[in-house]
Parts: C-alpha cells; sequence; structure tokens
C-alpha cells in the first residue's frame, strides 16, 4: 500500500515538474499557406530540437485565411503564397498602429499538365499559346499556336479541356499572375489572384482534384504545384522564357528566377517573379512568404521569431531541396538578414 | 410561469401539489430543463440567421436583389451573382430526387411489406451502413467510378436516344449536374428506404386485414391502403433526403465540375452554393469577397427553409384531400 502511494506521489511529482516546463516553453502560433507545409512544419520540428524552449505551432489553413489571421491578430505571425496588397497592409497599420513585413522563405513553381492520347513527349508552351488555352481562344490541340513549337508531335484535332483550381490557392494566383504579365487580355478581362472568374474549363478542388480531373479526360490541360508533379511523377510540359528557351521547371531554372529577380528586390520583398529574365529561368515561380508583425509587445517572442527567422535563413535552407522546394537565392538572405533588425 | 404556480387556487392541478412539491419530485426540474434544452434549438437557429445576416451586411446592401438575379462570379473585379449556383443546387437536388425517390420508396415497400422479417432487418442493417458513410468517400466513389461510367456509357447513350432534347445534349466530361445528382442520389436513397420502411412498419396490422378482407390482392392492400396511410411520413423522409442533397458539400464538389455556368443540359458542368462556399472561402480576401459567400449561406438557409415550408404545406394540402394519411 504505501508502496502505491510513494509511486503515486512520485507521478504526481513528476507530472507537475513535466507541466511546469511544458509551461516554460513559449509558444508562438502561426497560421497561412498550405503549398509550404510540408517544409514549414519540417523547420519548426528541427528548430524546436535545437531551442526546446521555443515552441511553433502552425496551422495550414491557406494563404487568405493567414492574411486574415494575423491582421485580426489572432496568430503571432501570418504565411501567404502571395504578397498582401497595398490595401491589406493599409488595414493592418490602420488596426496596429505598425505595419507588417514579409520575408521570403522559399519558392514554389507551377507546371503545365496534360493528358493527349499518343502524346509522350514534353510539350513546349509558348506563353501565348498558354493565355490563349486558358481564355478559350485556341481550342483544337493541333492549333498552329501549340504546333509550330512541338515539330514532330502528332497533335489531335480534339478539343481542348481546360481544368483549373476550384477552390482558392496560391498556385492560382502564381498561374494567373504570369498569365496576367504575358497576355494584356488576360490582365484585362480575367486578372490575378487566388479564385478568379475562369472564361473556360472544369474546376478540380485540390492539386489532387486537377491531376484526377485530367487523368481521366483525355485532351485536358491544367496546372498544378511542381512539387506535387514532382512527387508524384506527372509528367509537364516547358514553358518558353522571356529570353525564348524553352525551360523545364526544375530546382535549378526556378532558383535562377529567383536569383534574376534578385537584383531588383524591392526592401519589402513584396514581389512577383513571373516571366523574369534570365536565359534559364523558368517563368512560372513565386516565393512563399512569412509574414511578420513589425513590432511585439512581448520580448521573449519577438527574439524566438527573430531566432527562427536567423536559422530559417542558415541552416533551414538546406531542408528545403529534400521535399523539393527551391532555395532563395544567396543575394535574397543576404538582403532578409539586414530586415530582421526592423523587428522590434 | 413560477407566478402562476406558486398560487394554489391559480389551476386545479397546482392547487393540490404545490411548485414547491412538484420541484422536489423533480417534474419541475424535468420541465424547466427539457425545455430550455428544447429552446436552444430555437436560439441557435436565430442566432445563426443573425449571425449570417450581420455578416453579410456589406455584400447586401452592395448587391441588394440584384444578388440573386446576377449571373457573374468575379472575385478580382467583385462583381458577385448567386444566380448560377441557387441554379447548380436545384438542379442537382431535383435529379437525386427524381432519381432516388422511386428507388427508396419502391424498396421500402419491398422490406416493409413483402420481404421475409429476416432479409428485411439484415437489409436494413447495410441501409443504415449507408446512410452512416461519410461525404466524402461518396465523392471518391463519384470521382473514381461514377465520372468514368458517366462519360463512356451513360452519357453517350443518353445522348443517341434522348439526344434530342436539350437536357442531354453537349459534350460529355463526365463531370457536371447530372453527375452530382446520380452521386446525391446514391446518398440519399439510404435515407428515404430506411425512414419509408420504419413507417409503412407502423402502419396498424387491421388496416392490410380490413383491405384484404374486403377481397383485394396483396399489392392492392399495400399501394391503395398502406401506402396512402404512411404518406405524410414518407414525405417526411423525402424532405429529409431533399435537405441532406441541398447541403451536400463534400461529395458533390468533386463531381460537379465546379464551373459557375447555367446550362439547360444536365452535361454541363454547374457549381452548388455548399461547394463554392467551401472551396472558396478560406482563401478569400477583402470584406466584399467574404460578405458575399457568407450571403450565400444565408441564400442557402432561406432556400432550406423555403422547400421545408413548402414541404409542410404539402403534408397539409395531402391530408386533407386523402382523408386517409394520420397527420
Amino acid at each position: 500500500m504505501r508502496r502505491i502511494t510513494g509511486a503515486i506521489v512520485v507521478t504526481l511529482a513528476l507530472s507537475m515538474v513535466a507541466a511546469v516546463l511544458v509551461h516554460a516553453a513559449l509558444s508562438i502560433n502561426g497560421a497561412g499557406a498550405t503549398f509550404p507545409y510540408p517544409v514549414y512544419s519540417k523547420w519548426f520540428d528541427e528548430y524546436q530540437k535545437k531551442n526546446s524552449q521555443v515552441q511553433i505551432n502552425y496551422q495550414s489553413i491557406g494563404s487568405g485565411g493567414g492574411i486574415k489571421q494575423v491582421t485580426e491578430g489572432t496568430v503571432d505571425f501570418g504565411a501567404s503564397d502571395g504578397p498582401m496588397n497595398d490595401e491589406q497592409l493599409k488595414a493592418f497599420q490602420d488596426k496596429h498602429g505598425f505595419g507588417v513585413l514579409h520575408f521570403p522563405t522559399v519558392l514554389g513553381a507551377d507546371v503545365p499538365t496534360y493528358n493527349i492520347p499518343g502524346v509522350t513527349v514534353a510539350l513546349n508552351f509558348t506563353p501565348e499559346a498558354l493565355a490563349g488555352i486558358f481564355l478559350g481562344k485556341i481550342t483544337k490541340w493541333n492549333d498552329p499556336a501549340i504546333a509550330a513549337t512541338n515539330k514532330g508531335v502528332n497533335l489531335p484535332a480534339n478539343d481542348i479541356l481546360v481544368v483549373h483550381r476550384s477552390d482558392g490557392s496560391g498556385t492560382t494566383y502564381i498561374w494567373t499572375d504570369y498569365l496576367s504579365k504575358v497576355s494584356d487580355e488576360w490582365k484585362s478581362k480575367v486578372g490575378k489572384g487566388a479564385s478568379v472568374n475562369w472564361p473556360v474549363g472544369l474546376g478540380g478542388k485540390g492539386n489532387e482534384g486537377v491531376t484526377g480531373q485530367i487523368k481521366n479526360a483525355p485532351n485536358s490541360i491544367g496546372y498544378v504545384e511542381l512539387i506535387y508533379a514532382a512527387s508524384n511523377n506527372i509528367p509537364y510540359g516547358n514553358v518558353k522564357n522571356s529570353s525564348g528557351n524553352f525551360v523545364k521547371a526544375d530546382l535549378a531554372s526556378v532558383s535562377a528566377a529567383a536569383a534574376a529577380a534578385a537584383a531588383t528586390m524591392p526592401d519589402d520583398f513584396r514581389v512577383s517573379i513571373t516571366n523574369p529574365p534570365g536565359k534559364t529561368a523558368y517563368p512560372i515561380a513565386s516565393f512563399t512568404w512569412l509574414l511578420i508583425p513589425e513590432k511585439f509587445s512581448d520580448a521573449a517572442k519577438r527574439d524566438a521569431i527573430k531566432g527562427f527567422l536567423d536559422w530559417m535563413l542558415v541552416d533551414g535552407q538546406n531542408y528545403a531541396e529534400q521535399l523539393s522546394y527551391a532555395k532563395l537565392p544567396n543575394e535574397v538572405i543576404a538582403k532578409e538578414k539586414k530586415a530582421l533588425a526592423k523587428i522590434q | 410561469m413560477a407566478a402562476t404556480t406558486t398560487v394554489p387556487s391559480a389551476s386545479p392541478i397546482a392547487g393540490s401539489r404545490s411548485f414547491l412539491r412538484r420541484l422536489r419530485e423533480g417534474d419541475e426540474i424535468a420541465r424547466l430543463v427539457t425545455f430550455l434544452f428544447a429552446a436552444s434549438v430555437v436560439v441557435v437557429t436565430l442566432l445563426l440567421i443573425l449571425e449570417l445576416w450581420q455578416g453579410s451586411a456589406l455584400a447586401r446592401h452592395k448587391f441588394g436583389l440584384q444578388f440573386f438575379f446576377t449571373r457573374v462570379w468575379d472575385p478580382i473585379a467583385e462583381q458577385f451573382g448567386a444566380l448560377p449556383f441557387i441554379y447548380g443546387t436545384m438542379v442537382t437536388a431535383t435529379v437525386s430526387l427524381v432519381i432516388a425517390v422511386p428507388l427508396g420508396i419502391g424498396a421500402a415497400i419491398f422490406l416493409a411489406e413483402l420481404a421475409p422479417a429476416g432479409l428485411s432487418d439484415s437489409l436494413e442493417f447495410f441501409i443504415d451502413l449507408l446512410a452512416a458513410v461519410p461525404s466524402v468517400i461518396y465523392g471518391l466513389l463519384g470521382v473514381f467510378i461514377v465520372v468514368p461510367l458517366m462519360r463512356d456509357y451513360a452519357q453517350p447513350a443518353l445522348k443517341k436516344t434522348l439526344g434530342f432534347l436539350p437536357l442531354f445534349s453537349g459534350p460529355a466530361y463526365g463531370v457536371g449536374f447530372l453527375t452530382a445528382g446520380v452521386v446525391l442520389a446514391i446518398m440519399v436513397i439510404p435515407y428515404i428506404i430506411s425512414v419509408s420502411r420504419e413507417v409503412l412498419m407502423s402502419v396498424p396490422r387491421d388496416q392490410r386485414e380490413a383491405a384484404l378482407s374486403l377481397g383485394s390482392t396483396r399489392w392492392e392492400s399495400t399501394w391503395k391502403v398502406v401506402v396512402p396511410f404512411a404518406r405524410t411520413g414518407i414525405l417526411g423522409s423525402i424532405f429529409l433526403a431533399l435537405a441532406r442533397a441541398l447541403g451536400e458539400t463534400m461529395a458533390v464538389t468533386m463531381v460537379i465540375g465546379n464551373t459557375p455556368t447555367i446550362s439547360a443540359s444536365l452535361f454541363s458542368p454547374g457549381y452548388s452554393i455548399a461547394a463554392v462556399i467551401a472551396n472558396e472561402f478560406t482563401e478569400a480576401t477583402g470584406d466584399l469577397y467574404t460578405q458575399a459567400l457568407i450571403e450565400l449561406g444565408l441564400v442557402l438557409f432561406l432556400l432550406t427553409f423555403l422547400l421545408n415550408g413548402l414541404a409542410r404545406l404539402l403534408i397539409v394540402i395531402t391530408s386533407q384531400r386523402g382523408g386517409t394519411a394520420h397527420a
């Protein structure tokens, strides 16, 4: 009996110590983009292994939700695949009396994927062809706009079925941002955003919904994230960049796109790198950002977040490529390190 | 309430047993507690309406009644109209009921009236199991089995035989109103069968025996006496199915094509209210966009409310005219 009582006392004491320890850990909450979630959760996990005091929780609720929650102040930081626009920045400033900073973390890209019976090679797409297809102006696979850059491929005279994302997503933002840059008609008629009013096509939910739809329907074309296409062995086409080269999307060509943009990187990091200069740059790529408030009332929290960002820019980058994300170019890392001082 | 019951002579019942005594015996406590439970349903409904109403103020002021008649849904230009979504919701629900009602009621009649009790009970087990399957499973079933079947067999066959109707024209993608309706039908049939079977089985035995004793056949007694007697309950099962079909989100969005179009063809891709809310809410930025989505929620609520009202009306009318129903 006494032994049992002793055991209970020890257990209780231990659990109280554990409770105190857990309580002592600094808990930081973030929410936002789903696209970088795999690498973010890896980072937060690795960072906690090194700094057991800091626990970072991240909910992948989508970029729109991330912007909303960081503006509301319900989370310590947000994350988004598209930079906040001026209106959103103003809303943040009005609510809090200080601004919010963008920190690029990794890069992602969109790739065109298709299902044409009898076609197994990677097709070459010009910007004009992609814009024409998604505007509904190019309706047959053997249209000269597609055929001209795919000599020797037996393209059928079948109707093209366009598949796009139905759920609001950063993937769509990057895709429509690119189309807006290469086609004036797209810019004026449709525009860019996480959800747009599509001129043609069917909507599939998520990367898997789009892929499923394309696999099911012959003569279809859609777009998915590079990381999704790569990890599921989905074939995809090459896209002509601003230097006139047809480029296949991979980690190197996406990093090249970022490097091309690094020279002209604005101080607030809100930059679109679709259709960048550079011979080897893949044109449909984008940064993804963490959204960090400029001021923290809790000094411990501020230091922890700064500590994490500092680690993310150096050691953290090494985890990116094994998860198929492209690393930040060195110029951008250097610039971000300077920007850390802005967090107060 | 408390004021009247504490006065002993206020009512003959309260007179003999005081409020305190009834409190001690638990009657009054049970009454209060169950009343609160019942009231909470009303309170939650009212709060829901209030929240949807307040949450959509900006969109309601900006678009007014035009919201119901506008066909454009453009988040970039901030132009929002609910018409294609209302249309898609109504069409898919209608298609599903057209398929599910005859099948469901037919199956219920067989199980309640004609099948041996052992078979009926064991089949009922499977039907209840079907009703409990999560909708995402039905959605996957739709994507991998129904969509290819529709595209490769059902839609070409319909086009060949009934292609002269605008309902069955246009290219067959596999996804669209018809496929969503079929998947919804599969989902709601268990509800119709399960509830209708219970109702049919609760029809008093003497009703059947009276019909049989008057010389009617087994089928005549079922079709002319038992089914009309159970009509109110069967209608109830149909409206339960309708409510589920109107509000279903996951399975519909996986097979409807998610394109806000209004087309006479059932082959055309479409969109439903619940599906667009689920798809776009998380990434909706800007107040007007979010509020337009919340207003869609209000519209769905209104639609369900209206159809439920119509259902009640229908029950009242049919039970008065028929005279056999026990409503």
